[in-house]
């Protein structure tokens, strides 16, 4: 057994003591102590699946950019259309280098007065710098690094949710509003990072323990550690920042094509649109893909993708049981149904090229039942 | 029968000369659920402090070094259909392989129990 060496970060988030009185252990992520995991993953797991799990996910950036030609700002940093996004809707985008290369993936929410982002945690440091750059001064960006970020995905997650903030069930899927849970104002939305239906929960830091404790109660609910979190997600078909996206790939090749709208598509003026739109018509060198791995052993980030490409994400799949993975692979193989060899600490590996989300997504989608 | 447990986490169960090698049951916790095991082959020869065997947990893989040198007599099989044996039963069905060990001598520098707990403890 190898040793693992990690050293404690020195910076603590609001429900720090909260996940070790839970008995999560602990591990340093994006700088922070977070939890891994507390009865074990695969549980935690299946159990997000089938009924509802708490994440603590307030490492992730919280920031608010406001002033008159906010969207237009915002537009010029990411493909999405944010001026035709109306208030109380949120839209997945990405932050764009001048090259068309991936900075982050984000969340974006148009409220009354201001624009509503969540960033990654490892990023979030130069996203707000790289925002704040290229944003003029007439208008204002706010790191509400006083907020607490909590996830509770899942399919029973309305449930519990709904019990303790009447009203928040009429959210539909990539919708949010203002409420209050036990009186604390919360920033509500029905989005995830699990292919679930869920919600997530912005709320001050100081009141983070007592709401995770009211949600932790309800008889639907467990806590769930970021080991099930990345699990749930790799089913989902969702990508990792800093694992899947990086500045190296673009939003074609990520297979992102979906996150640059309508309008800017046939209008431009986002950063690297050039190159992302002679990519979109014909085709990116390299695309991500799932892949189902023959077997039981998993290949894990890093492996090599025969003969050109590499492994950005993998795990076992406790849904299905068996290995599953991100790839990026060369265009002619990014075809559902081919065959791929994987090479992994001298082994190889055979992995089928499978059409994500491994897992149906199962999100709340307006108009649709229940 | 004597117990002996490395610093790696492997514990090593030696009758004469030949000896059951598994990971202990802080290394099973530490590691989370076990969804693959890779076990030596009979006949695979393996030295002191080099791996031996491969197991992988939902989030990682780890090597399992071998506590002594020797020839594997045997793998556990049951490992490939159930990983998780190396969960519920890390020291008993969970075993990972059999040797015969080449240099009995090496066992000189391993710990005891007690000393493998406070080893832990300390941790």
């Amino acid at each position: 057994m190898s040793d693992e060496d990690f050293q404690e970060p020195e910076v603590l988030l609001p429900l720090d003591a909260w996940h070790r009185a839970h008995g999560a252990r602990m591990v340093p992520f994006a700088g922070y102590s977070m939890p891994i995991q507390y009865e074990g993953i695969i549980a935690e797991h299946l159990w997000t699946r089938e009924s509802a799990g708490l994440f603590d996910v307030s490492h992730m950036g919280q920031l608010l950019v406001s002033g008159e030609g906010a969207d237009a700002a915002l537009e010029a940093l990411l493909p999405g259309d944010i001026k035709g996004l109306r208030e109380g809707r949120m839209r997945y985008s990405l932050l764009l280098s001048d090259e068309g290369g991936i900075l982050d993936d984000l969340m974006v929410t148009r409220r009354a007065d201001d624009f509503y982002l969540v960033v990654n945690g490892a990023t979030k440091i130069d996203d707000i710098a790289h925002i704040h750059e290229h944003l003029p001064e007439e208008l204002t960006l706010n790191h509400m690094d006083e907020q607490a970020l909590l996830a509770l995905q899942g399919p029973k997650a309305v449930d519990a949710l709904a019990r303790l903030v009447p009203g928040v069930e009429a959210l539909s899927f990539m919708t949010a509003g203002a409420f209050a849970i036990a009186g604390v104002p919360a920033w509500i939305s029905r989005s995830g990072y699990t292919g679930e239906d869920g919600f997530e929960i912005s709320i001050p830091a100081e009141a983070a323990e007592q709401v995770a404790t009211l949600l932790a109660d309800q008889p639907e609910v467990k806590p769930i550690g970021l080991g099930a979190r990345d699990s749930l997600r790799l089913e989902a078909g969702l990508p990792l920042y800093g694992h899947d996206l990086d500045p190296e790939t673009t939003p074609i090749s990520a297979d992102l094509g979906f996150a640059i709208s309508k309008r800017r598509r046939e209008e431009g003026g986002f950063p690297g649109a050039q190159r992302i739109l002679a990519e979109r018509a014909a085709g990116s060198a390299f695309k991500r893909v799932g892949l189902i791995i023959e077997g039981r052993q998993p290949v894990r980030e890093g492996a090599v993708v025969q003969p050109d490409g590499k492994i950005t994400s993998g795990g076992f799949s406790p849904s299905l049981q068996k290995p599953i993975a991100m790839a990026y692979v060369p265009a002619v193989s990014a075809v559902p149904g081919s065959t791929i060899a994987i090479e992994q600490r001298g082994k190889i590996f055979t992995g089928t090229v499978t059409p994500m989300p491994f897992l149906p997504h199962r999100y709340h989608r307006q108009g649709s039942s229940k | 029968m004597s117990l002996y447990f490395t610093k790696d986490h492997e514990w090593i169960s030696v009758e004469g000369t030949s000896a059951t090698v598994g990971i202990t049951d802080y290394a099973q916790s530490q590691l989370g659920d076990v969804v693959f095991v890779e076990v030596p082959a009979a006949g695979t020869a393996v030295e002191k402090g080099k791996e031996a065997a491969v197991v992988e947990s939902v989030k990682a893989a780890s090597d399992v070094y071998a506590p002594v040198s020797g020839e594997v007599i045997e793998g556990n099989a049951a490992l490939e259909a159930d990983p998780a044996l190396v969960n519920t039963a890390p020291e008993g069905e969970g075993w990972f392989f059999k040797l015969t060990l080449s240099n009995p001598s090496e066992l000189d520098g391993l710990m005891d129990a007690d000393a493998y707990k406070t080893f832990v403890d300390g941790l």
